[in-house]
């Protein structure tokens, strides 16, 4: 499997107080650990367990996705526009590894 | 009427539309261990114990019909005014016909603005969909909905 792509889609600028939708979507199998290959050998579980998104450092958004989640998980959620700054987002793997985004939002 | 008195007494229809619907049940068993209602009970009792779950104020948004249950689309909206003393904490989402029965927890802060989340499922079999959501204040709510599947998303 090649390395998941995190994709994020945030508008550029909002007005204070403005409720703005946040889309992401990452590239990842989600192996439920249920499946067998051609062999009859089950494929062990490999599923991205959690999803987080923090503004300028403070969690805004969590997901704790299980096996049940598709293939190329999406994931959208809402943020009410405060102040410039920065999302930070994070997936993370059964096997260890994080994957990382960041996408500014600046507030009028 | 039992069987016996019906093989006795019943027209020969009778019996064979009996052996109809026999037939029909053993081809819509399940073929592969999957959750079912107690397990999702299970897993509501496991968070929150035997506290009451009240209606409404959930609108869980998903297709009637999925054509394909690999794919299966689910929006959840929860009534809240989102202020810091008032929103609502976390929501959970079950599936009482796949192999497991959690599908996604999502916690939410008053910094969302909104109690909303989409993200997509895989769905196994035509089931129900559980939605249970907890406000700051500790209440719950819960909600259920069916989805028929046409192609399983287990393979099957």
């Amino acid at each position: 499997m090649s390395t998941p792509k995190p994709r994020v889609r945030v508008p550029a600028q909002a007005k204070k107080g403005e409720l703005i939708e946040v889309k992401t979507l990452i590239s990842h199998e989600m192996e439920t650990g249920m499946r067998k290959d051609s062999a009859g050998k089950t494929i062990p579980r490999q599923i991205i367990n959690k999803f987080a998104a923090a503004f300028n450092g403070k969690m805004v958004f969590e997901a704790d996705w299980h096996t049940s989640i598709s293939a190329n998980p999406y994931q959208a959620f809402f943020y009410k526009a405060q102040e410039t700054g920065e999302f930070s987002f994070v997936w993370k793997d059964d096997n260890g590894s994080e994957y990382k985004a960041t996408a500014k939002l600046a507030v009028s | 009427m039992n069987m016996q008195t019906l093989i006795r007494n019943g027209s020969r229809r009778d019996v064979l539309a009996i052996g109809g619907l026999a037939a029909l049940v053993a081809v819509l068993a399940p073929r592969m261990a999957l959750a079912d209602e107690k397990a999702v009970q299970a897993e509501i009792n496991k968070l929150y114990g035997n506290k009451k779950l009240g209606e409404g104020r959930i609108k869980l948004d998903v297709p009637q019909i999925a054509e394909n249950g690999l794919v299966v689309p689910i929006n959840v909206e929860i009534e809240s005014p989102m202020s810091a003393d008032d929103y609502v904490k976390s929501v959970h989402v079950f599936a009482d016909g796949n192999p497991l029965p959690n599908v996604v927890s999502y916690r939410f802060t008053p910094e969302c603005g909104k109690a909303a989340a989409a993200t997509r499922m895989r769905l196994a079999q035509t089931q129900n969909i559980v939605c249970v959501a907890e406000m700051s204040n500790g209440a719950l709510f819960s909600t259920k909905a069916e989805v028929k599947v046409t192609i399983g998303g287990c393979g099957g």
